[in-house]
């Protein structure tokens, strides 16, 4: 093969035949075959008014809106976050550090439990923020809420290792030419981090995107208010409306797929010193 | 007098890095600060820059005290070790970073980088990122780097440190020419003597983080102020002799005893081409065996063993030797023609000859 480099590792031709095979078997038949349904048997009208009714339009909306939302609170706090577990040593940093992890390890349905429980009106949280007029469980923010929660460690995992191989002899560079810690921070530090950022935000939302346990328990599932995508194809099913399931599912896939394009050509451009 | 530092130290918790250190450096000067690893000789330049502050004494930068002021303020240029590039950005943006805190404008920029992309060799790289270049030009990116924005004094930390040999001699004779041309105060730190003596104008030595001798190179080689030098600087072979019967003695060698009492070490120390060497037997006073030949070039390096297993380090250049007609294992003739008192023991006379003063000898040891 004309791309073929020689390498003291044998076996190119194998292991690109076990990748196409495994990604095909586990992603592409299966996403494959909902999509092909889908253009099979409902024709392109009865797509549309599926997918574009006014219910599932609003949880589009809700999914995406408030899934991009908590990756952005991540990418601002879980940068700090992973700034602070890397650069300084203070007691307590390793449980503080292991703790990062919590989110991943949390089934969803106990976060969400947990979470509605603290923001409902007798709860810890709740009782102070409800007299003020700040709604949490059973509305969009508490989607929001909860989808920060577990999209935060992707955004400190992926950032730690390239704060821990910043040259300190770089930061003090560009003091020596004269910048303050901002403009140190602001045109060295986090161009340099960008593409890793732009990595942990894109798995962060994604997480957020396809969440439903955590989500479910908090959201209150308002019709048209704060009920998730995710959600409004489970009712579908449970009503045994598989196309009207199906055709919001497509909706889901194609938009899920394009962001993740858009966001990786985005790191593409943001690691464009590297290639 | 454009930097001058009055006995400075810092201290690293409990370690104490340098110690009471004060040398003034010249305005157009070029500075060596030469020692052994952990002597203390970053964290001189470091203290300069201001990227660390001293615990005592005081700092001066063209006669204006600097302890406090800050890294940012001092108006210097300095190139890191590793270079420190910044990395996501090409090399006209690394050269230009400095331009644009200091508000220069758009145009005066432009040209500023233009000039020294031109001056470091660095023409048709502005748009190349910094992994797209060898070390060497990273180095002169480095470099211009940090004398764009015209600092007042450039301080460079082993700057020829991660290059291979080659390239390293090339960048040593450039760094000797910029150095003519700019005629900007400069001070580099290294641990490789050669380059010290060559490159520059001055030499200051550290060890232990305490400074040892400032001087020329020729100074410093030709008089050490003391042992340490004279041991970092070149090659010294040293000798610890016994006083007995009114002679400085070690093995077969014998010298005289310097005011140094019966029973008594005298150590003394001479250069490799102090030694002067004969193929005749009966020429020199003591015999050897010539034991190693190491071929450097012009220069070889010999090792001669005394019958009773002394080994005598010398250096010969390659015309002599081949007049000389020997080969490993060849008997010959040695003496010393000078040498170095380095200690004295128990000496209750005054001192004849002071500690470190060479002795030359019209007859040879």
């Amino acid at each position: 093969m004309a791309f073929k480099k020689p390498s003291p590792l044998p076996g190119f031709g194998l292991s690109l035949g076990y990748t196409v095979f495994y990604l095909s078997l586990i992603v592409l038949i299966p996403l494959g075959a909902l999509f092909f349904r889908v253009v099979t048997h409902i024709g392109f009208e009865d797509f549309w008014k599926l997918a574009t009714s006014t219910r599932a339009v609003a949880s589009y909306k809700l999914t995406f809106g408030a899934s991009f939302i908590a990756a952005v609170i991540n990418a601002i706090f879980g940068t700090l976050l992973a700034w602070v577990l890397t650069r300084y040593t203070f007691p307590g940093r390793r449980l503080l550090d292991a703790l990062v992890d919590f989110p991943f390890a949390l089934p969803t349905a106990v976060a969400g439990l947990t979470l509605a429980d603290l923001f409902s009106e007798r709860g810890w949280l709740g009782q102070f923020l409800v007299p003020m007029g700040i709604k949490v469980a059973y509305t969009s923010l508490g989607v929001i809420v909860a989808l920060t929660f577990i999209g935060m460690p992707f955004i400190v995992r992926t950032l730690q290792p390239v704060l821990e191989n910043l040259e300190r002899e770089v930061e003090e560079a560009a003091a020596t030419l004269g910048a303050g810690r901002l403009r140190t921070f602001w045109s060295v530090v986090l161009p340099t981090l960008m593409p890793a950022l732009l990595t942990g935000f894109a798995l962060s939302f994604a997480r957020a995107i396809g969440e439903y346990g955590s989500v479910v328990f908090i959201a209150g599932n308002k019709h048209s208010e704060s009920e998730i995508t995710p959600l409004l194809i489970f009712l579908r099913l449970e009503e045994y409306d598989y196309t009207g399931a199906m055709a919001i599912a497509v909706v889901m896939l194609l938009f899920s797929f394009v962001l993740l394009i858009g966001i990786n050509l985005l790191e593409r451009w943001a690691s464009r010193f590297q290639n | 007098m454009s930097i001058e530092l009055r006995n400075v130290s810092k201290q690293f918790g409990q370690v104490r890095a340098v110690e009471g250190v004060t040398f003034t450096v010249k305005e157009g000067e070029l500075v060596a600060l030469l020692g052994p690893s952990g002597g203390g000789k970053t964290t001189v330049l470091r203290m300069i820059a201001g990227l660390e502050t001293p615990t005592g004494g005081d700092l001066f930068i063209r006669g204006e005290r600097m302890n406090d002021v800050s890294v940012q303020k001092r108006n210097i240029g300095f190139v890191f070790q590793g270079y420190a590039l910044f990395k996501t950005m090409s090399v006209r943006e690394n050269i230009a970073f400095g331009l644009k805190i200091k508000k220069w404008r758009t145009a005066d920029i432009e040209a500023r980088v233009d000039e020294l992309l031109k001056l470091f060799g660095l023409d048709g790289l502005g748009a190349r990122y910094p992994h797209q270049l060898s070390g060497g030009q990273r180095q002169r990116v480095a470099i211009a780097r940090a004398l764009a924005p015209k600092p007042s004094v450039l301080l460079l930390d082993e700057p020829f440190g991660a290059v291979d040999a080659k390239i390293r001699q090339e960048l040593r004779e450039w760094l000797v020419r910029l150095h003519h041309e700019l005629n900007v105060t400069t001070i580099f730190v290294t641990h490789d003597q050669e380059e010290a003596l060559e490159v520059s104008n001055r030499i200051v030595i550290f060890s232990r983080g305490k400074l040892e001798q400032i001087g020329t190179p020729r100074d410093v080689y030709e008089k050490p102020a003391n042992e340490f030098v004279a041991r970092f600087i070149g090659v010294l072979n040293v000798l610890e002799l016994k006083v007995q019967n009114g002679q400085a003695r070690l093995a077969e060698l014998s010298f005289p005893t310097h005011g140094v009492p019966e029973g008594n070490t005298l150590r003394i120390g001479f250069r490799p081409y102090a030694v002067q060497i004969s193929s005749q037997l009966g020429e020199y006073r003591y015999r050897a065996t010539l034991k190693h030949i190491f071929f450097l070039g012009v220069l070889l390096r010999l090792e001669l063993e005394t019958p009773s297993g002394l080994t005598i380090r010398t250096r010969i250049i390659k015309e002599e030797f081949n007049r000389l007609g020997i080969a490993e294992g060849a008997e010959v003739s040695f003496q010393i023609r000078e040498y170095r008192v380095l200690s004295r023991e128990g000496d209750s006379l005054s001192a004849e000859v002071p500690v470190a003063q060479l002795v030359s000898l019209a007859e040879g040891i």
